[in-house]
C-alpha cells in the first residue's frame, strides 16, 4: 500500500525504536520481534513522531545531516517501515 | 576447548520467564514438562528481578512472560515494572484468564508493551472442551479490552487435528476481535503434545487445506492484520532452526529458576542443568556446560557434520532428535538426509489410518492427577 506524504507519521502502536548498547544499534521493537537498523534508517524512524509528514521528513533530515538529493532513499525505506507495519499514518 | 568450529558466543536476545507452571487450563498439547507438578518451589520476587537485571545487562532486550499462567503471579505487575525500568520490551502470554480490566490498566501503567491472548479453537464448545474448563466468552472480552486499552492486539491458536477444521472460523474470529497479529502455530510435539501426539497431529490432507485457507486470508488482510504460520515440522523435509541455534538467542527460565537453552531441554540426558539460584546469568549463558553442549558443529554427527545447511538449520531439534531416535546427537529425523526419516513417516502413516479408521484414543489433559512426578512415575510416557 502506497503511503500519503502529506499526512504525518508514527511509530504503529506496540512498536518502539531504542538505542541498544550491547548490539550498538538502533533496534526497532514490536510483539515477539525486533530488527536491527542502520545508522540511516535510525535516524528516519527518529523523525516519524507523529508531528511529521514525509516531506517534511526529508526536509529535517536535509537539514541535519547536510545533505541533498535523499527524497528517493527515503522514500524507498518509509515505503519499507510501512510495509512491515512499523509506522503508520492517521 | 577452542576448536576451529567453535563460535564466538553471541549474547542472550530473549529472556522467556516461565514465572509458574500453575495454570487454569488443562490443554492437552502444553509445552510445560510432563512432570510439571515438580517445578512448585517458585523463585521470589527478588530472585527473578535480579535474572531480569542481569540477563538485560548481557543485552537480552525482549522478555517473554509465560507459564503456566503467569497473571497467577500475584508480583506480576512489579516484575513487569522492573523489566520496563531496565528497557525491556515485555510480552505477556496469557490464557486471558484471572484477567481483568483493573489488571490490564495496572499492567499498561506498569508498562507492559503486548499482550498475546490464546484462544484454543473458535466455538465455545471446541474451545472449553480443549481447555478442560469454560474460557471462551472470558478470553473474548479480554480480547476486547485488551485492544481497548491501546495495546497491540495479538491472538494465538495452536493448531492440531481437534480444530484445524475451523481454519477460517478462527481467521474470522480474529476479525471480529480487530487483531493487529495473529499467530497460527501448529503444534510441535513436546511435553504433553508429544503424549498425544496421535490424537493431535493432523493428516498431510487436513494440513494442506488448512495452509491454503491460511495464506488467502493472509493475502486478504495485508496491512490489516499479521498473520503468522509456524509449520508443522513432521510435514517438511527439512528441520527447523531449533531455537536459532542452541544457545545464541534464547535463554529460558523455568519457575524453580533452572536455565534452559530451549524450554523442552529438561528431558535431554546427562544435562546438568544451571540454575539461577546458584550461577549468575552471566556464568549461566557462557560457562555452563549445557549453554555450550549444542554449541557450534563439533558435536554434529553425519549427515549433519558434512551438511552444507548445517549453517542454517544447525541439525535441527536437539531434543526431537532425542525422542524420536534415542541419541541427542543424531540429525533430526524431520529431515529427509535423516537415517531416521522413517521415524517421521511411519508417525503420519499413523495418523493418516487412525483417522480413516476413526480409532483415536481419548485425549490426556495436562492436570496434576495425570501428570509424571516422583511419586506417579507410571506416567513418564
Amino acid at each position: 500500500m502506497a503511503f500519503n506524504t502529506t499526512l504525518s507519521i508514527n511509530l504503529a502502536p506496540g512498536h518502539r525504536l531504542q538505542w541498544e548498547e550491547a548490539q550498538n544499534a538502533y533496534v526497532i521493537l514490536y510483539p515477539e520481534g525486533m530488527v536491527e537498523l542502520n545508522q540511516t534508517s535510525a535516524e528516519i524512524l527518529k523523525l516519524c513522531t507523529g508531528e511529521l509528514c514525509f516531506d517534511e521528513i526529508v526536509a529535517r533530515l536535509e537539514q541535519l545531516f547536510n545533505v541533498q538529493n535523499i527524497t528517493d532513499d527515503v522514500h524507498e525505506f518509509i515505503q519499507v517501515a510501512f510495509d512491515n507495519g512499523w509506522i503508520k499514518q492517521t | 576447548m577452542a576448536g576451529l568450529n567453535k563460535p564466538d558466543i553471541t549474547p542472550p536476545r530473549w529472556l522467556l520467564a516461565e514465572l509458574t507452571y500453575a495454570c487454569p487450563l488443562q490443554c492437552p498439547y502444553c509445552s510445560n514438562p510432563i512432570n510439571y507438578p515438580d517445578y512448585n518451589n517458585e523463585l521470589s520476587t527478588d530472585d527473578w528481578k535480579r535474572v531480569l537485571s542481569e540477563a538485560r545487562k548481557m543485552g537480552a532486550v525482549q522478555l517473554g512472560l509465560s507459564g503456566g499462567e503467569p497473571l497467577v503471579r500475584q508480583d506480576l505487575v512489579e516484575i513487569v515494572s522492573h523489566g520496563r525500568e531496565l528497557g525491556y520490551y515485555s510480552n505477556l502470554i496469557t490464557s486471558g484468564l484471572t484477567l481483568n480490566e483493573k489488571r490490564i490498566l495496572e499492567l499498561k501503567n506498569a508498562g507492559l508493551d503486548h499482550i498475546q491472548i490464546s484462544f484454543q479453537a473458535s466455538s465455545a464448545e471446541v474451545n472449553d472442551f480443549l481447555a478442560g474448563t469454560q474460557a471462551f466468552q472470558q478470553k473474548k472480552d479480554m480480547a476486547r479490552l485488551v485492544k481497548k486499552h491501546g495495546y497491540p492486539m495479538v491472538l494465538c491458536v495452536v493448531i492440531h487435528r481437534q480444530n484445524i477444521h475451523q481454519m477460517r472460523e478462527i481467521l474470522e474470529l480474529a476479525i471480529e476481535l480487530d487483531a493487529d497479529y495473529l499467530e497460527l502455530a501448529n503444534t510441535q510435539y513436546y511435553g504433553w503434545a508429544h503424549r498425544n501426539r496421535d490424537q493431535l497431529l493432523p493428516t498431510k490432507e487436513q494440513f494442506t487445506e488448512a495452509e491454503n485457507i491460511a495464506q488467502q486470508y493472509k493475502q486478504k488482510l495485508e496491512g490489516k492484520m499479521k498473520i503468522y504460520y509456524v509449520v508443522p515440522d513432521y510435514y517438511e523435509d527439512r528441520p527447523k532452526a531449533c531455537m536459532n541455534g542452541w544457545g545464541t538467542t534464547f535463554l529460558t527460565i523455568a519457575p524453580d529458576g533452572t536455565a534452559l537453552p530451549c524450554h523442552a531441554a529438561a528431558q535431554l540426558p546427562d544435562m546438568q542443568l544451571p540454575n539461577v539460584r546458584e550461577f549468575s546469568i552471566n556464568e549461566i549463558w557462557n560457562q555452563s556446560a549445557a549453554f555450550n553442549w549444542f554449541r557450534g558443529d563439533e558435536w554434529m554427527k553425519q549427515p549433519c557434520r558434512s551438511c552444507p545447511e548445517k549453517t542454517r538449520d544447525y541439525g535441527g531439534c536437539r531434543c526431537q532428535a532425542y525422542m524420536l531416535t534415542g541419541d541427542m546427537y543424531a540429525a533430526d529425523p524431520v529431515c529427509s538426509k535423516s537415517p531416521d526419516h522413517a521415524t517421521i513417516t511411519s508417525i503420519t502413516e499413523t495418523t493418516q489410518e487412525n483417522d480413516l479408521n476413526n480409532e483415536d484414543q481419548p485425549l490426556i489433559f495436562r492436570n496434576p492427577k495425570n501428570a509424571a512426578h516422583r511419586h506417579n512415575p507410571d506416567n513418564s510416557k
